[in-house]
């Protein structure tokens, strides 16, 4: 069973769908030991860093998940969960969990596409991924494949944990991680069967473990 | 660099698509759920729901079409059509959908769109145009007006400063519809398209008036939207998503082309 984090972080349905369209038993849940007894924990999440910390820390949260990966239990972050991994966000200056050392950035309003006009912010859309590093969710997929992005912040972790990049303005780190703990800028759950494909191949990896 | 999105809609009234939708083989179609599926197998990169009528009773409906949509496709979606409240808004993000779209309930109630994107984010408010060419005047500068409930109705308010104020409270992205354009078939109001894209920094989707893949490519390219919807040119056969992807994809458009 793979657990989906309930921390009141926007739209947590879309993921559990996902998973139930690929038969992967899923439970969205904020109890410890729910989340322990998982065999992998999906960390999803729309919305601001600051209220989402907020949320996390209230209910402890934040200490558990922590300690489950400090144990070794597979992670997987997924947009806001992606940022909330790294270290402090420059939304609303926040502190996040510090699980990975980086931080996460605006888009600045100065940046040009390759024709130089200015970037539409939030970085809305399908955009492709370039992986740099090997990475067991990136199986079978192949290289040109595009995800669904939506956000406005992007994550810059310490270059020892990048796995892809992705152009939109400046190239941004929108995969990073190492082995057993992910953390992706776009969502699988949305970006059609390449995205599904990590999903599966995440839990794949969760029940090897 | 993003992809520029090809967006098929989908009217659909007590349930059903309004115009049956004609795949290979002639077969009419009128299931939404079944369609939104197949066009997600095609390759389309959103899909929109618009609700026609949406009286209460036809919105639990349309609620139930939601869910049963987001159990099959994993690609954006989004619902509009009557939308006027954060309830109602919160009732077709819970269902499934990924975005809401308002027209007719901002004009009348611009609050909305605040209280829509700081509810449920920026990401999640689409704001519907419905314009319509006028002369140009002091109330209407840009010479483009907003028309509502369907093109019946005047606002004197003119496109152009609505745009900029829709982006100012929040909307994450516009859905331009041409009344003038729409329907005719003979491509996009590219003046127009243009006119609002180079103004806000938001996505626009350019609406109305798409008879051929070639109208697509200007509509991204001269008109500088970032999507272009569609609707009977794929609904009734006439062209595949897959098909019009080549077309721009071959024209030099960067579409997604695996799915």
């Amino acid at each position: 069973m793979l657990a989906i984090l309930d921390y009141r972080a926007g739209n947590l349905t879309s993921v559990k769908r996902a998973l139930d369209h690929l038969h992967i038993p899923s439970r969205i849940t904020s109890d410890p030991h729910e989340l322990k007894s998982s065999q992998g924990i999906i960390f999803p999440g729309v919305g601001a860093a600051g209220s989402a910390m907020r949320n996390l820390s209230e209910n402890r949260l934040d200490v558990s998940i922590k300690d489950l990966i400090r144990e070794g239990k597979p992670m997987l972050g997924i947009c806001l969960g992606c940022q909330i991994i790294l270290d402090q966000s420059s939304e609303n200056n926040a502190r996040t969990l510090g699980i990975i050392p980086g931080k996460c950035q605006k888009f600045s309003p100065d940046l040009g596409d390759e024709s130089g006009r200015p970037i539409n912010i939030p970085h809305m859309g399908w955009n492709r991924v370039q992986v740099k590093h090997d990475c067991p969710l990136f199986s079978g997929i192949p290289q040109d494949s595009e995800f669904y992005f939506v956000h406005s912040y992007y994550p810059v972790p310490d270059p020892a944990y990048l796995i892809g990049t992705t152009s939109y303005g400046l190239d941004f780190c929108s995969v990073f991680g190492r082995t057993g703990l992910w953390a992706m800028q776009f969502h699988p759950e949305k970006s059609g069967s390449p995205g599904l494909k990590i999903l599966s191949n995440f839990y794949s990896y969760c029940l090897e473990k | 660099m993003l992809s520029k999105r090809i967006i098929p809609c989908l009217d659909v009234r007590d349930g059903q698509l309004t115009k049956g939708v004609k795949f290979k083989g002639n077969v009419d179609i009128g299931d939404p759920v079944e369609t939104a599926r197949m066009y997600y197998e095609q390759g389309a990169d959103e899909i929109v729901f618009y609700d026609i009528t949406a009286s209460a009773e036809e919105r639990k409906i349309m609620l139930r079409v939601v869910e049963k949509v987001a159990a099959k496709i994993f690609i954006p979606f989004s619902v509009g059509g009557g939308i006027s409240s954060l309830e109602d808004m919160r009732a077709a993000l819970l269902a499934g959908a990924e975005k809401i779209s308002v027209n007719s309930a901002a004009v009348k109630n611009p609050g909305i769109i605040a209280a829509g994107a700081e509810a449920f984010g920026s990401q999640c408010i689409v704001v519907g145009m419905d314009v319509l060419q006028v002369s140009s005047s002091q109330t209407i500068p840009s010479g483009y007006e907003i028309v509502i409930h369907g093109g019946r109705m005047n606002t004197g308010i003119d496109a152009l400063w609505w745009a900029k104020e829709v982006e100012r409270l929040g909307a994450g992205e516009i859905c331009l519809n041409s009344i003038d354009a729409d329907g005719t078939k003979d491509g996009y109001e590219l003046t127009l398209t243009r006119l609002i894209a180079d103004h806000v920094r938001i996505p626009v989707i350019a609406s109305g008036g798409a008879g051929n893949p070639g109208h697509m490519v200007d509509a991204v390219t001269q008109g500088r939207a970032s999507a272009a919807l569609i609707a009977s040119i794929v609904h009734f056969g006439e062209y595949s998503i897959p098909g019009i992807k080549k077309y721009m994809h071959e024209a030099g458009v960067k579409v997604r082309m695996k799915w």
